[in-house]
């Protein structure tokens, strides 16, 4: 398969695995965070951590957009749905995500409305063939998901559909790695970049983390090979005493970004002046919510919202877990009152939360490892 | 409740069979029996065939219908009447939309029936099927779906043997879903236990996997995606008539990994012996476009559905033959030898990868293509 199957190939892999052996050495320890949620997926699916060496330590960041809504929005979105007639739209990664009277699909379960879409302009098409319903997309994402959000408003617009809105938790990267980094907990050594959002928003954003904090960052694509090519540019950049912006996800990321994305998300949106992180508190500046101009397709306007806070389980740790303080297995909820089919956060439910990525790929191994040494 | 408990005969109970126990009154079973299920309502994933299935099964109709937790679950009971034994099992077909490449609900209610009881060493000889169709359904539609079971049960070599029809309101039911129990007559020379797996025995799989599954999800045309791929659903009891003769004394286990995939079936064989299956990515065959759809829509091959397809566990020294007797066999060109059983990881799926990296691969957890089959 085009694409994917050049970036796998086991020769190059163990190449470049023994090139990062040879430039981590043994004498220092590394930290290094992947910021997006689709490279802690790829870690655990590629099994990335049994060819590294050891001293370079992968921190899951917070780039996982299921992970990071508070419970209380994804209870602000279904109390929409249960006004009549309303159909209650959102992608897959949702679907699972427990609020405070069950998921999405619990809330199916019991009768309400509940469809999973693969775009936004699915749900709008959704709007188009049932046009005595109103149809509210749960919208969910970093810069990499806004611009078609933007887009399909844009349309909706044109084509004068009024039974269609938007439930906005759109998020913005860059607050959410500067609240990383204003941690006092946090010991990073450098970044593994966002790819997918990056083909959106370029690199040059991330500029003042090379700039103002001395660490590098390496934009990086999501396949074994890119990965561990990221790690490499990093290992060279620290020994060396560097620190910038690097681009290793050439083929997809553009160094400015996606101008027409940019204008589309420019159009519909507006920053929020604060919005609540799951974990990260109230981070200023870090969401988009819809303008004026394109109010009527804002659920927040057009319903009631109830604005519902929900403080997660005290024993949960997500926080800690998202922040990259504590790895998955040491919350005390792991794997025994969370686990993938039962989640009580959502970094359990999410193919790119840390927890489900640990639970499913990893945790087992660990435990079987830890037996065997006993033994 | 498509997987039916092996109905034993328990040691030391006079020899008598667990369907004696079924006739004893119902309220004693009942209140001897746990009953661990408990969620509160009945979801999707209760249905998709993972890790929710199990739990339902076990946790709730299993102790009260069987009386107990029951040993390793197959694909079909084996059931002693008079000195003979038979090969029996169920299986309910609610596939959305009814028909798709490569097949139709029709088909599926046939071929689906008929490996059950394939894997479960058996040749079906008879099936009985139950028609719930919805007010409004368009007597073609239906008629095509008859000569669909007509056609594949000629091909299958199975009679169809007596049915019953119900019909519900419209708007009760998606058009027509279809139940088929078959009977079948155990093949001589092959016993299938789970618990008979050893170290070193290898795991082999008779065709690419996902095809069924994704079919299914392109032909619902939710997703603007096309692909040139059917429906992989066919009686694999050729194959595994094929497989008996040339290693029948090897044969330890089959299954054929329908909802689920092939990770799941892989996990109840790993929890029942207690050992770990150890799969080699690079050998594990998918065509191209499955992995493509796959790797866009975030699925693993190993979790999506076939129809076509079965695994196997062979003792080693019986590898090569089992091998050679599938791919000279029609339709079974693309078997291989996809891993191997090993003491570690205990009761875990382990995948590796050329390049050194390994993941553990659970159940499927969750429900990402409900209505499959």
């Amino acid at each position: 398969m085009r694409f994917v199957d050049e970036f796998r190939q086991p020769e190059l892999i163990s190449k470049t695995a023994e090139e990062i052996r040879r430039l981590a050495g043994t004498d220092r320890h590394y930290r290094m965070m992947e910021v997006c949620g689709g490279h802690t997926h790829a870690i655990y699916r590629f099994g990335l951590k049994d060819i590294l060496p050891e001293n370079i330590e992968l921190i899951h960041g917070p780039g996982c957009p299921v992970c990071v809504l508070p419970m209380g929005r994804i209870d602000d979105g279904l109390a929409i749905a249960q006004e009549p007639d309303v159909i209650f739209a959102a992608f897959g990664d949702m679907m699972r995500v427990p609020g405070t009277q069950g998921s999405p699909l619990e809330h199916k379960a019991r009768g309400m409305d509940v469809r999973i879409v693969y775009s936004p302009s699915d749900a709008l098409k959704l709007a188009r063939v049932n046009p005595d319903k109103h149809v509210m997309f749960f919208a969910i994402g970093f810069e990499t998901t806004a611009p078609s959000t933007a887009l399909t408003m844009m349309r909706a617009r044109a084509e004068g559909i009024h039974n269609f809105s938007v439930f906005c938790n759109h998020v913005t990267i860059v607050p959410a790695i500067r609240a990383i980094l204003d941690s006092p907990d946090m010991r990073l050594d450098a970044f593994i970049g966002p790819g997918h959002v990056s083909t959106v928003i370029g690199c040059r954003p991330y500029e003042w983390i090379a700039q103002n904090e001395h660490k590098p960052i390496v934009v990086s694509g999501f396949e074994p090979l890119d990965m561990l090519q990221s790690i490499v540019m990093l290992l060279r950049q620290l020994q060396a005493g560097e620190a910038k912006v690097e681009n290793q996800y050439k083929r997809v990321v553009p160094w400015e970004g996606n101008r027409a994305a940019l204008r589309a998300m420019a159009e519909v949106f507006q920053l929020r002046p604060y919005f609540e992180w799951r974990g990260l508190g109230f981070i200023s500046q870090s969401a988009l919510r819809i303008n004026d101009k394109y109010a009527e397709f804002d659920a927040e306007q057009r319903f009631e919202v109830p604005g519902i806070r929900v403080t997660d389980p005290k024993a949960a740790q997500c926080g800690e877990v998202l922040k990259g303080v504590l790895k998955p297995h040491q919350c005390k909820l792991f794997g025994r009152e969370c686990t993938p089919e039962h989640p009580i956060g959502a970094l359990m439910v999410s193919t790119e939360g840390s927890c489900a990525a640990y639970h499913s790929y990893e945790h087992r191994k660990a435990a079987m490892v830890s037996l065997s040494s006993i033994a | 409740m498509r997987r039916v408990s092996q109905l034993r005969t328990p040691q030391g109970s006079n020899g008598k069979s667990e369907l004696d126990r079924l006739s004893a009154p119902a309220n004693t079973l009942a209140d001897a029996a746990p009953i661990r299920f408990r969620d509160p309502q009945i979801e999707m994933a209760h249905g998709a065939g993972g890790k929710a299935s199990r739990k339902l099964v076990e946790g709730l109709f299993a102790p009260l219908l069987f009386g107990a937790v029951p040993g390793p679950l197959g694909d079909a009971a084996h059931v002693n009447i008079n000195g003979t034994t038979i090969s029996i099992t169920t299986d309910s077909f609610v596939v959305k939309p009814l028909s798709f490449p490569g097949g139709s609900i029709g088909e599926l209610a046939v071929n689906g029936t008929v490996n059950d009881l394939a894997v479960s060493g058996a040749k079906a000889e008879a099936l009985v099927v139950t028609f719930v169709l919805e007010a409004g359904l368009p007597t073609s539609v239906l008629e095509a779906e008859v000569r669909a079971m007509a056609k594949a049960a000629q091909d299958a070599g199975v009679r169809i043997a007596a049915g019953d029809t119900k019909v519900v309101e419209h708007g009760k039911a998606d058009q027509m879903y279809v139940t088929t129990t078959g009977i079948g007559r155990l093949i001589h020379g092959v016993t299938i236990d789970p618990r008979s797996v050893r170290v070193g025995d290898k795991i082999l799989l008779s065709g690419p996997i996902g095809d069924h599954g994704v079919t299914i999800l392109l032909a619902r045309g939710e997703l603007d995606l096309e692909a040139d791929l059917r429906s992989d659903t066919r009686s694999v009891f050729p194959l595994i008539e094929a497989l008996v003769k040339a290693a029948g004394p090897g044969i330890r286990w089959m299954r054929d990994p329908t909802r689920g995939g092939a990770a799941t079936s892989l996990n109840e064989l790993a929890r029942d012996c207690g050992l770990g299956m150890v799969l080699f990515e690079d050998q594990i065959p998918v065509r191209d476009t499955v992995r493509g759809a796959c790797e866009l829509l975030g699925l693993d091959p190993l979790h999506i559905a076939n129809e076509g397809q079965f695994l196997a566990v062979v003792s080693p020294e019986y590898a090569d033959a089992a091998i050679n007797a599938l791919c000279l066999a029609p339709g079974g060109s693309e078997a291989q030898v996809i891993g191997e059983v090993r003491e570690q990881p205990a009761g875990t799926v382990l995948v590796t990868t050329l390049y050194g990296g390994s993941r553990i691969v659970d159940m499927l957890v969750g429900d990402p293509l409900p209505r499959i089959c």
